[in-house]
This record gives structure tokens, sequence and C-alpha cells, in this order.
């Protein structure tokens, strides 16, 4: 029962020592020791709820003594996202804007339905300002840094969510995904992330969560994990599916601007689930452009405002972005609205003749932290919009995404996205647990 | 016709009365002219009627 309280602990494994009599205040001292210890040198969170967390687990362990039954994450350290309201704590959604915010006064519906059911949230974690961005290099509050190799980048912009995952100092992190935010640091921190069906997870309490794109979900070190805490968030327990699934790879641009690495991860895995037809993905060089439109579009919504008066205190890594993202003309917008509505109902058509879709995560492993640009496949663009390459078109559809970490001992890690209809969770967690089984996917805490 | 990054970020700025500080003018004409080729390639694709908005 002691391993629950060791940084390999995955949350299935913490809930159910809990349930079986271990002490969840014992749980969330040693979770808060690993951030004492670990969090200096990585800078995942930004903000530690410590007595907050202290004292809902000393509620929890006497609601047991009393006789109440544990819920389903009984005693789970979790983080989430700095946008993401944890009341007591400022919401600062990684911004100067917002570092002396007053602190908010209820938790975000998230957090909330996590704790109901037993989780205790732990504190804030780093992101690129408002998620604007893949690296998590925030002038404001420090670069967040790959706990596999602390020179490179974690990802972003929920790469303090990965990074804690990633090295075990919580099990579980909410963060948000617009155009790969959870997805992308995934990969490269070798850990589970959802983008759960556009619309299903109660977004209330999160700042800036207003637009059409983005969406909350989990990372994890299990995919077992990832299947309870998304039942948890989105109030729906789903069956695993009752015949085998039919799954492909997606061929044409997800098969071109990608390394070594990234083709060898998304081979493992259609190997050993068996898969060797290739799909094409519908217009996916188009998705991407409509996504990355819109997503620009309504990441300027309700800041008119302050970049008129409060200009200098953007990251300077955003504030050219946000300017310009507040120009774009309607037409614009309006277009890429109007495709991604076409888009999703070919993705229904091509839906009826495969279940998943198998593909890369990123374009390559994680960079060092500053590279400002990247080359693969002898294309060279910035960063940011390369490693999200894969995850970008995926954005603008109804559908969910998960991102699961191949085993690379040794190795820096590499995911691949495996990609189903609306409200087919279950399915990738299903496939997802199947490559763990295989040994193909693992997400050993990082050293 | 030819677009012009820079002289759309001065005549969009204007109309929604949004300062542009001349140090940050040519970074946010850079982005204007990343999206507009995005913009291009969403635009060039014919929608079926059933999908008008």
């Amino acid at each position: 029962m002691t391993a629950a309280l060791g940084a390999e602990a995955t949350a299935v494994a913490i809930a159910a020592a809990v349930k079986d009599g271990m002490p969840a205040r014992a749980v969330i001292d040693a979770a808060l020791a690993r951030i004492e210890a670990r969090n200096t040198g990585l800078n995942a969170f930004t903000a530690i709820a410590l007595e907050r967390a202290r004292r809902r687990a000393t509620q929890l362990d006497e609601a047991r003594a009393r006789g109440v039954a544990p819920g389903p994450l009984a005693g789970v350290p979790f983080g989430v996202k700095a946008m993401i309201d944890i009341a007591g704590l400022p919401t600062t959604a990684g911004s100067a804007l917002y570092r002396d915010a007053p602190p908010a006064r209820r938790d975000a519906e998230v957090v909330r339905r996590l704790e109901a059911q037993g989780a205790i949230c732990v504190g804030a974690l780093n992101m690129d300002e408002f998620g604007m961005g893949g690296t998590t290099e925030n002038a404001t509050f420090g670069t967040t840094r790959n706990p596999h190799d602390p020179t490179r980048t974690p990802g972003g912009s929920s790469g303090g969510c990965a990074a804690a995952v990633a090295a075990g100092l919580v099990p579980l992190a909410i963060g948000s995904d617009a155009l790969g935010s959870v997805r992308l640091p995934a990969s490269l921190c070798g850990i589970f992330g959802l983008r759960p069906t556009r619309g299903d997870i109660d977004a209330t309490g999160v700042l800036g969560s207003g637009g059409t794109i983005s969406t909350l979900g989990p990372l994890a070190r299990s995919a077992a994990d990832i299947g309870l805490a998304h039942a948890v968030m989105a109030d729906r327990y789903d069956a695993p599916p009752a015949q085998a699934l039919r799954v492909a790879a997606a061929g044409g641009y997800f098969g071109e601007r990608l390394d070594a690495d990234a083709r060898e991860a998304v081979a493992r895995a259609l190997h050993a689930l068996g898969a060797t037809r290739v799909v094409e993905f519908p217009q996916a060089k188009r998705a991407r452009a409509a996504s990355t439109l819109i997503n620009a579009s309504e990441s300027a919504t309700g800041k008119l405002g302050l970049l008129r008066t409060r200009l200098a205190q953007f990251d300077p890594a955003t504030r050219t972005r946000f300017l310009a993202h507040a120009l774009l003309p309607a037409q614009w917008y309006l277009q890429a609205q109007r495709f991604r509505r076409w888009h999703n109902e070919a993705l229904r058509r091509l839906f009826a003749d495969v279940d998943v879709l198998v593909m890369p995560a990123t374009p390559c492993v994680a960079p060092r932290i500053g590279t400002a640009t990247l080359d693969i496949a002898g294309v060279e663009a910035p960063t940011g919009p390369m490693l999200g390459w894969f995850t970008q078109p995926l954005a603008g559809t109804d559908c969910p995404a998960l991102t699961v970490p191949v085993a690379r001992p040794g190795r820096l890690p590499m995911g691949v996205q495996l990609f189903a209809p609306p409200r087919r969770e279950a399915w990738l967690v299903h496939l997802a647990a199947r490559l763990e089984s295989a040994g193909v996917a693992s997400s050993p805490v990082a050293p | 016709m030819t677009f012009d990054p820079g002289a759309f970020v001065d005549a969009a700025a204007a109309a929604i009365d949004l300062p542009i500080p001349a140090e940050d003018r040519e970074a946010v004409a850079a982005n204007i002219a990343r999206l507009h080729a995005l913009a291009q390639d969403v635009l060039a694709f014919e929608l079926p009627p059933e999908s008008s908005a």
C-alpha cells in the first residue's frame, strides 16, 4: 500500500489504496514533498494550495472514519493549468496582467467535480500566456523544463501540467487544448493526454474559455487514469467497445512532415493494433488553417481593452500575436467556421468506415528550450507551429483525440495520437490500454 | 490584387482604435501575413451549397 505514496503511483492505484485504508493526508503530504523537492528545477507549479490540500485530505480521512465511502478518485492529488479557478488563489492564465488578481472566490466546475469524487487539488501549473504558445516559456512565471531533459521544452501551452505528471509530482493534471495544448506536451513529456469531445466538459470558471475551439482535458501516466478522470470531468461513464475496432493509419498529410522517431512511433502503434489500412484524412492542411484562424480570432476576444491600455504587460512572446489576432477580418473567421462545419461532416462520413485513426502527435522529440525554428523533412518553420503540425488539423473537429506515449527506454519521449468519433473516448482509452498491455505504450516517471 | 500586410495593419488598427507601437508594427504585420496565407487556403475552398451558413 505504501506504493501509493511514491512518484510512480497512478491515480487508480492511489484511490484503491485510500479506499483500503491509506490516509489521504499521507498521500497529499508525499505529493507536496515531491513538489517541494523538484519544482524549483522544473518550474511546473506556479502556486501551491498547501493548506487547502492538507485540509481537504484531513476532511476526507475524517469522513471515511465516519463511514462515508470515498469516491473513485479518493486522495488523488492533481494540479490544474493556471487558467482554471482554484478558490483562494489568483487565476493568472500565465499573465502579468492577472498576477495580482484577487483570489478566485470559488472553484472552477472541473475542480469541483474532481474533488467531489475525492481528488484533491494541490496547485496551479505553468502555461504560455493565455495559452498562446507551444513551449511554456513565460516571461512572468518562468520557463518550464522537460523532466526527461531539463535543457528541453515540455511543449505547451499546458507544459506545466505535462511536466508535473511526467516527473511524478502528481498523477493527474487538467490542462486545456485548443490547437494541441494537451496532446503536444503529452507527447514531448511521455504521458497520456486527452482532448475530449468538444463541448462535453463544463468550462465554468476557466479564464479565457469563451471560444469554440478550446476544451479542458486530463493528462496522466496511464490509460485507466485518463478514462477515470474523463468520466468524472464529463460526468459520463461509457462502456468499452462491444466489438473489435477498425483501426487505420491517417495517410497523406500525416505521413509527410515527420522525422524518423515519429515515423517509428506510429509504425509500432499500428503494428501492435494489427492495423494495415491507410485512409486519407480529409483536407488536413485546410483544417489546420481553419482551426488556426478560428483560434486566433477567438483568442483576442475580450482582450481589446487590455491591448489598448496595458499592452506593455503582455508577454513579449504573445503581444504582437494578440495585436494581429485583434485585427483579423470577420470573413476569414466566418469562412473558417463554414469550412469547419463541412469538415466535421466529412469526418462523420469517414468514420462510417473506420473506428479509430492513428497518427503522429508531434513531428519530432522535444527541442531544446529557446529553439526558434525546426527543420523537419526539409521544411523549416517556427517551433510552435511546427510542433503543432499534427494536433492542429484536429482542433476544429468535434472528435476526441488521445496522445499515447510510445515506450522508448533510454530515448526522449514520443507519442502518437488516436482519433475517434465524438463521444468515443472509451474507444481511445481501450486501445491505449491495449498498447500498454502489449508493452508498446508506457509512461515511466522521469528520473 | 497584392496584399500589403503593413498597410492592412495600419488600416485595421485605425478602424478599431487600437494603437500599434512602432516597434511592434513589423512583427504584427508578419503575423498578419502568415494568417493571410492560411486564410487564402480556406477562402479558396469551394464549399457545397448545403454547407452555407
